[in-house]
């Protein structure tokens, strides 16, 4: 396998609060390849938007990187200035947000908006852009787009709104697309054409995409592979079949045991009972899932478990690594 | 847009009505107009003769709608005081405070702005912490106090503008004068403007600083930068223009404000404007002006409240579309 279009190593985020610092992703670690879907699933407050966020460098204080590396390419782009990080954020990675409601400002056209974001990264004229603008809205499936692409935003439906968005994201061309909970705030019947659109734009362009969502249903088939996160950190990847189909983390097991058939989809995640730890002052020196878990031993309340690599798959589980000796109490 | 303008205009009268009402009353029984404008000496004859001539004895409906009539052709009546009709005095007195308030709040928003936008920009930095603590002062400090200072360093000390009145003025048309043409009316304007203008630059400043504070943390300006686009394109086309919807509003009022208020300000500079002239009418229960002050107020108000719509309506789309559907 050659490398990775992007490579997350070890990061971790914390934020600075009046008590001190609260850790809110740590140790995450996985790859990306190029034309790669990645699946992230995991409960809300896992970190999922953050680690997203983080990759585009846009996380605000009082949050910031304290350590690890994020890699595109082999380069690493998590120290960049803003000024290169702009060079980045658009033609290599683009990101896409939860409600397309509020993602797009409300006092400029919709052409205006795409032009604007056109022009910011190609020496093109205005007349140019305005033609690629057209062109971006009717590949995202926007009807007669010479028409609409004078309207307002608020002259757009959500599912269609969501579409202009994508557009505004494939402006520059990017290799990457993060898409945090990008039908979430959407009716389910326009869930699954958004979903449609960015497997298409994904192999036609030959995108990876990483894909945030809470629906399994999603990422069993859109997702090449996951990573599901839990409380901060990655606790398993894998190829999305078989983390599907056997998954090796309890808390994965509980999302795949609930994943919704075709008829149930409006059911999501897991019902798995108890909820997720707040956000800690320091690394959690136990596996943080420990209170939920019903296969808990000893090492789980007094260890956090290491990553291990079992094939094409990662996890950080004591059912899958041999426990130090003395460690149990 | 143009039901929407007469929609707006028939709210206006209601306003108006309401309020000449108001000036009824308080020109009808706040004090006798009668003993205002007899001397001592006049017969009981005489006295119930004026009150006859002037009305004061038909039914209080009559009395209103005959006031409200009047006052619809700009007839205010005429002064206890200087026994010269109140319209024409209004007149007189109009360009010294039109002028004043409009440099005033021209000012604010010149200065307020940019403050405001450089705050919310350079939210921790030492300027942004100076700025915030001076307009804290600016909000906190009243009026007559800071003109009184102002008068203290830049008049007596300094010796830089003038304490008191207008300068040379030039007659522009029939009704108009302007201090604005010469420059010791323009030198006279400067202390009495920063005075009037204070208040309001520092309410438009931390306005502007809190609605780009929150602008700046709104989903599309992340999603602006998740594109790529250069920061001067974030702050000044996309936040700026969002942070000022809100401001139209503010910045309208507090024009009619400006102008309200203004009675402070020209009473320590001794401003020959609208505002000196109220306060003096409320000295010597000079009725008939203080009515008609009252009604110059409310329908300034009310003209005001309509353009800021206007402008609304010019500014954000998704007012035109609602406004288009109805
Ligand atoms: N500005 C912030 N200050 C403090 N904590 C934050 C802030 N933003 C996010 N967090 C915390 O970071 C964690 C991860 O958040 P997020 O990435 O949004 O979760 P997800 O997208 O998986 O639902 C949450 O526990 C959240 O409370
Ligand atoms: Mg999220």
């Amino acid at each position: 396998m050659s490398a990775p279009l992007l490579s997350v190593r070890k990061l971790r985020v914390e934020f600075a609060t009046r008590k001190g610092p609260l850790v809110a992703l740590d140790d995450v670690s996985f790859d990306i390849a190029r034309g790669e879907v990645l699946g992230v699933v995991g409960e809300s407050g896992a970190g999922k938007s953050l680690t997203g966020l983080a990759i585009m460098g846009l996380i605000d204080p009082p949050g910031r990187i304290v350590s690890g590396e994020i890699l595109l390419d082999g380069e690493r782009i998590d120290h960049l200035s803003e000024d290169r990080m702009r060079l980045i954020r658009g033609p290599r990675i683009a990101m896409i947000f939860q409600d397309p409601l509020t993602s797009l400002d409300p006092l400029f056209t919709v052409g205006d908006q795409l032009v604007e974001t056109i022009r910011a990264h190609q020496p093109l004229s205005a007349q140019a852009a305005r033609q690629k603008a057209i062109g971006l809205l009717g590949e995202v499936g926007i009807p007669a787009p010479e028409q609409r692409v004078d309207s307002w935003p608020h002259e757009f439906s959500g599912g269609m709104r969501q579409r202009v968005v994508i557009a505004l994201a494939m402006c520059a061309e990017p290799e990457l697309i993060v898409a945090d909970e990008p039908t979430t705030a959407l009716d389910v019947s326009v869930q699954a054409q958004i979903i449609r659109l960015l497997k298409r734009l994904a192999r036609e362009r030959g995108l990876s995409v990483m894909l945030v969502t809470h629906d399994m249903g999603v990422i069993a088939e859109t997702a090449d592979r996951v990573a599901v996160m839990y409380a901060g950190r990655v606790v398993e990847t894998g190829p999305v079949r078989e983390v599907v189909h056997a998954a090796l983390h309890p808390y994965a097991q509980g999302l795949m045991a609930a994943i919704p058939t075709l008829e149930t989809r409006a059911v999501r995640l897991a019902q798995i009972p108890g909820s997720m730890p707040r956000l800690a002052p320091r690394t959690r020196p136990y596996c943080a899932f420990h209170t939920r878990c019903d296969k808990r031993f000893e090492p789980c309340s007094s260890i956090a478990p290491p990553v291990t690599r079992m094939g094409g798959r990662e996890v950080a589980c004591w059912l899958h690594e041999p426990v130090p000796a003395g460690a149990a109490r | 847009m143009l039901a929407f303008i007469l929609r707006r205009l028939g709210s206006a009268a209601i306003v108006l009505i309401f309020v000449g009402v108001l000036a009824f009353i308080l020109f009808r029984y706040v004090g006798d107009p009668v003993n205002q404008m007899v001397g001592i000496d006049t017969s009981i004859a005489d006295r119930d003769r004026l009150r006859e001539s002037l009305g004061l004895n038909d039914s209080v409906i009559v009395q209103a709608l005959r006031f409200l009539g009047h006052a619809a052709m700009f007839d205010f009546g005429v002064s206890y005081q200087f026994k010269r009709p109140v319209a024409e005095l209004l007149i007189e007195r109009m360009p010294a405070t039109l002028e004043l308030s409009l440099i005033s709040a021209l000012l604010s928003l010149v200065i307020g702005i940019p403050m405001g936008v450089a705050s919310a920009l350079g939210k921790d930095r030492w300027y942004a912490k100076l700025l915030q603590a001076v307009s804290l002062a600016g909000i906190s400090l009243p009026t007559f106090l800071i003109g009184i200072l102002f008068i203290y360093l830049f008049s007596v000390t300094l010796r830089w503008f003038p304490s008191f009145g207008r300068g040379d003025t030039v007659k522009l048309g029939t009704y108009w004068t302007t201090g604005l043409l010469t420059s010791s009316g323009l030198r006279a304007l400067i202390l009495p403007a920063m005075t009037l203008a204070l208040f309001q630059m520092t309410l438009i400043m931390r306005l502007v600083r809190s609605e780009m504070l929150e602008v700046l943390r709104s989903d599309h300006i992340r999603f602006a930068r998740a594109r790529g686009l250069p920061a001067r394109s974030i702050n000044f086309r996309h936040a700026l223009k969002n942070s000022l919807v809100p401001v139209i509003t503010v910045a309208g009022l507090q024009l009619g404000s400006v102008i309200a208020f203004a009675t402070i300000t020209e009473t320590v500079f001794q401003w020959p404007g609208m505002g000196l002239l109220f306060l003096q009418s409320v000295q010597n229960v000079d009725v008939p002006i203080m009515a008609a002050y009252l009604l110059f107020v409310a329908a300034m108000f009310v003209a005001i409240n309509l353009v800021v719509d206007i402008l609304y309506l010019a500014v954000d789309p998704r007012l035109k579309t609602t406004s288009k559907a109805h």
